[in-house]
């Protein structure tokens, strides 16, 4: 039984993890602190590339693109919170609810997870953002309206599968109360099950805001969002002015990258079976 | 106390063939039933249905006269699976498993040989002869009044089962608890049982055992 | 006899890591020490209760273990290492697995086409309802899928599946729980046959009572160490065996008093120092403390100190 001294599978995680939860937060913040300074223009530094004083550059209008990013990344990484929360709790909801409330539920929830799922992605967000007038609400309604498919079928699994459990059974007959045995036996196997699709949600929801927004269909062009950044910033790119696109796209991958990193890692923490790893 | 079983007809879909057909069986409290049968013939499935996980096609469960599923709360049958690991929460420490049973006493624990070091751990850090005996605690609370082995030392070593069915034959006559024993090995029904009953061709044929 | 030892395990162990609490791992030995001969022609029964890591023996031997644990020791076949190469070679022909679990069958595949890997011809489809007969299935077995049948069936066509090829070494994990006894008997006979008939069984099993009747030689198995190994009539009386653990074991057979002691097999990190059985051994000295050599003692061989002290006055009788 020796103790071995190098880093393990589980240090790294969770190394790995306040890495992630540090730089998403610090984004976050940064970003909405530093909002003025992303929309303040001179004409007097236009079309700078790179440099020690503006790492990112600036655009035509003279704006930092640091700052633009920075702020860019913060809209969408509360979007991304607020919608991917949404899109969970429904998924929590419609998975238990498809579970427990007998036959006919489950197949009406069954039915509409399909049917969500059979329609491609970007069209409905497209089409809920669209009808909900755009902006922040469409948004944010719509990557929480289409997101919640896949969670909600692994709980309803989940739960169907604990249901016929034998220790569930004999719990019933140990004459515990349906609501102790939620808490006590279900919960904790459905809780890292849903902190784990939560934070796998946040990466599709951040793509999808930016994609919709690239698109015209989501956060109006006033707001320095990194959909319209890298919309605008696609004029520029034949005249050459490269870190227009580059560094906004960079961080936007960095960024999903890492989100999807640390669900990755929760859910590796979360497996009871990793205690061999 | 009684519990009855009246003409039970069972099978687990229309599809299927029926496993049980019009079969009876009476246990009395303080009696120790000795139950072997071929495998499929499905023994484990009789325990569910005797300890209501399952409802019979046909036929009732009784316990006192009184149709088994009209009890609310704790049923006073309680089961004891042969596999261990599935019977407990892989996420709980022992000593929830414990907490969930009826009350259970100090006293079955340590009858048990259940050491104080095992209460703290998760089911995965112990073996099966050690989740067992915490399994058999659970189903001894305090307001059952028949117990179903269905093949409860199977797995286990010899020492070990001969540890748990001293302590089982020694607590059910103490607190007057019926007891259905169901193994394939006639050795140990024959330490155990005062009663025996013996499943070939699907007819029942008592064979009255002294002990 | 003596000369064809096709199987040969020399200090073997296992070992995995784990995580304990949090962040920390440590190195869990679950098989320490074991050696285990077989020769052509012997059924030589692996006794052990569950927890005591015999499953992983079999895994072990046949190199299936999980990516986490760690193997140290040698394995012989034939006198000649079983490498990985050698094994990959040698699996499913000439040395075959009759796995514990009725998992290990192909859900979407009737049972017969199962048994006979795919071939056709009249021959094998005959065999294959031979052995079926022979072990007591029903006529229509092999045009089962395996959900349909129950799980001692199950386990009686995983052994047809063993005695469908000639293999020279068997290794059979846990081939008989939950049977009934006849059924189980009969699995045995059916080992006792491939046996018989010159092939090497390694048999991996909780119960005592079919093992002696029908084993060769018994090793007695207890936490991850083999504690004793006899030939199978060593175990008709308590005098015969050496080890403490032995002959409790013996004398908690239903048959033979149904004694309890007290105590329970030590698992994962319970693990004392020195003699595994010490803490329940009712001769247990300050010198069992320390390691204690596996040694040859009479026909059979033990680890345990006391019994290589009295072995050493007048031991062959």
């Amino acid at each position: 039984m020796k103790k071995r001294l190098c880093w393990n599978q589980r240090t790294k995680t969770l190394i790995l993890l306040a890495v992630a939860v540090f730089y998403l937060a610090g984004v976050a913040v940064w970003g909405l602190v530093g909002r003025e300074s992303a929309l303040v223009t001179d004409f007097s530094r236009k079309n700078l590339t790179p440099s020690l004083s503006y790492l990112f550059g600036t655009d035509w209008l003279g704006r930092d693109m640091l700052a633009r990013t920075v702020t860019g990344l913060s809209i969408s990484i509360i979007i991304g919170v607020c919608a991917a929360a949404v899109s969970a709790v429904i998924a929590g909801l419609l998975g238990v609810a498809a579970a427990t409330l007998g036959k006919k539920v489950d197949a009406v929830i069954t039915w509409l997870i399909d049917l969500i799922m059979g329609i491609p992605h970007i069209l409905l967000l497209i089409l809920i953002s669209f009808a909900a007038g755009k902006g922040l609400t469409g948004v944010i309604l719509g990557v929480s309206l289409t997101h919640w498919t896949s969670l909600a079928r692994v709980i309803r699994a989940e739960v169907l599968q604990l249901k016929e459990s034998t220790y569930i059974r004999t719990a019933e007959k140990l004459g515990h109360s349906k609501w102790r045995i939620a808490k006590k036996h279900m919960l904790p196997h459905l809780i890292p099950q849903f902190l784990v699709g939560l934070v796998l949600l946040f990466p599709h929801a951040i793509l999808h805001e930016a994609s919709i927004t690239f698109l015209g269909f989501g956060l109006s062009t006033e707001q320095p969002a990194i959909g319209v950044i890298l919309s605008e910033s696609m004029k520029y790119l034949v005249t050459g002015k490269w870190w227009l696109a580059l560094f906004p796209g960079l961080m936007l991958v960095l960024t999903v990258m890492l989100f999807d990193l640390l669900g990755e890692c929760l859910r590796k923490l979360t497996d009871p079976g990793s205690v061999h790893r | 106390m009684k519990l009855e079983a009246r003409k039970i007809s069972f099978r687990y879909s229309e599809k299927e063939r029926e496993i049980w057909k019009d079969f009876s069986l009476e246990i009395d409290s303080g009696e120790r039933v000795g139950l072997s049968a071929p495998s499929g013939f499905g023994k484990t499935t009789l325990c569910k249905i005797l300890a209501g996980y399952e409802k019979p096609e046909s036929g009732v469960i009784l316990l006192d006269g009184k149709p088994l599923s009209e009890y609310r709360g704790y049923c006073p049958v309680q089961m004891i699976w042969q596999h261990p690991e599935y019977a407990v929460n892989p996420r709980l420490r022992m000593e929830e498993v414990l907490r969930d049973g009826d009350q259970v006493e100090e006293r079955v624990i340590r009858g048990l040989g259940i050491e104080d070091g095992w209460r703290k751990r998760f089911p995965a850090e112990l073996s099966g002869g050690e989740l067992q005996r915490f399994c058999i605690a659970r189903a001894l609370g305090r307001r059952t009044k028949f117990l179903l082995a269905d093949e409860i030392s199977t797995m286990l070593d010899l020492i070990t089962q001969s540890q748990i069915w001293e302590f089982l034959i020694h607590e059910t006559k103490e607190r007057g608890i019926g007891l259905l024993c169901v193994s394939h090995s006639e050795g140990l029904l024959e330490r155990v049982s005062t009663r025996r009953i013996s499943l070939e061709n699907k007819e029942q044929e008592a064979i009255p055992a002294d002990m | 006899m003596e000369e064809k030892i096709l199987l040969e395990i020399r200090n073997f162990s296992i070992s995995f890591t784990q995580y304990e609490r949090g962040l920390r791992q440590k190195e869990l030995t679950v098989i320490r020490d074991l050696n285990v001969r077989v020769r052509a022609g012997e059924l030589v029964a692996v006794v052990g209760s569950s927890g005591s890591g015999k499953s992983l023996l079999a895994h072990g031997i046949l190199g299936i273990l999980p990516y986490n644990s760690r193997c140290e020791g040698e394995i012989l076949y034939r006198g000649e290492p079983l490498t990985r190469r050698r094994l990959k070679k040698l699996r499913g022909r000439e040395i075959v697995l009759v796995p514990q679990s009725v998992a290990y069958l192909d859900p979407l595949m009737k049972v017969g086409r199962q048994v006979r890997s795919s071939r056709k011809d009249a021959e094998s489809k005959n065999r294959v309802k031979a052995l079926f007969r022979q072990a007591n299935l029903p006529e229509n077995t092999e045009d089962k899928y395996p959900f349909e049948l129950s799980g001692g069936m199950a386990r009686r066509v995983l052994v047809s599946t063993a005695r469908m090829g000639q293999p020279n070494l068997v290794i059979a994990d846990e081939p008989t729980p939950g049977m009934h006894l006849d059924a189980a008997k009969q699995t045995m006979q059916a080992f006792r046959e491939m046996a018989d008939g010159g092939a090497g069984v390694l048999l991996i099993t909780h119960d005592l009572e079919l093992a002696v009747e029908t084993a060769d030689r018994i090793v007695v198995f207890y936490a991850g160490e083999t504690l004793e190994e006899e030939p199978a009539s060593a175990f008709m009386q308590e005098e015969t065996l050496r080890h403490p653990y032995s002959k409790a074991l013996w004398r908690a057979m239903p048959a033979h008093g149904f004694a309890s002691a007290p105590g329970s097999q030590p698992y994962g990190a319970d693990r004392p120092e020195g003699c595994i059985y010490g803490p329940r051994c009712p001769e247990y000295t300050c010198a069992c403390g320390a390691e204690i050599p596996f040694v040859p003692a009479g026909e059979g061989w033990v680890r345990c100190l006391r019994c290589v002290e009295q072995g050493e006055g007048g031991e062959e009788t």
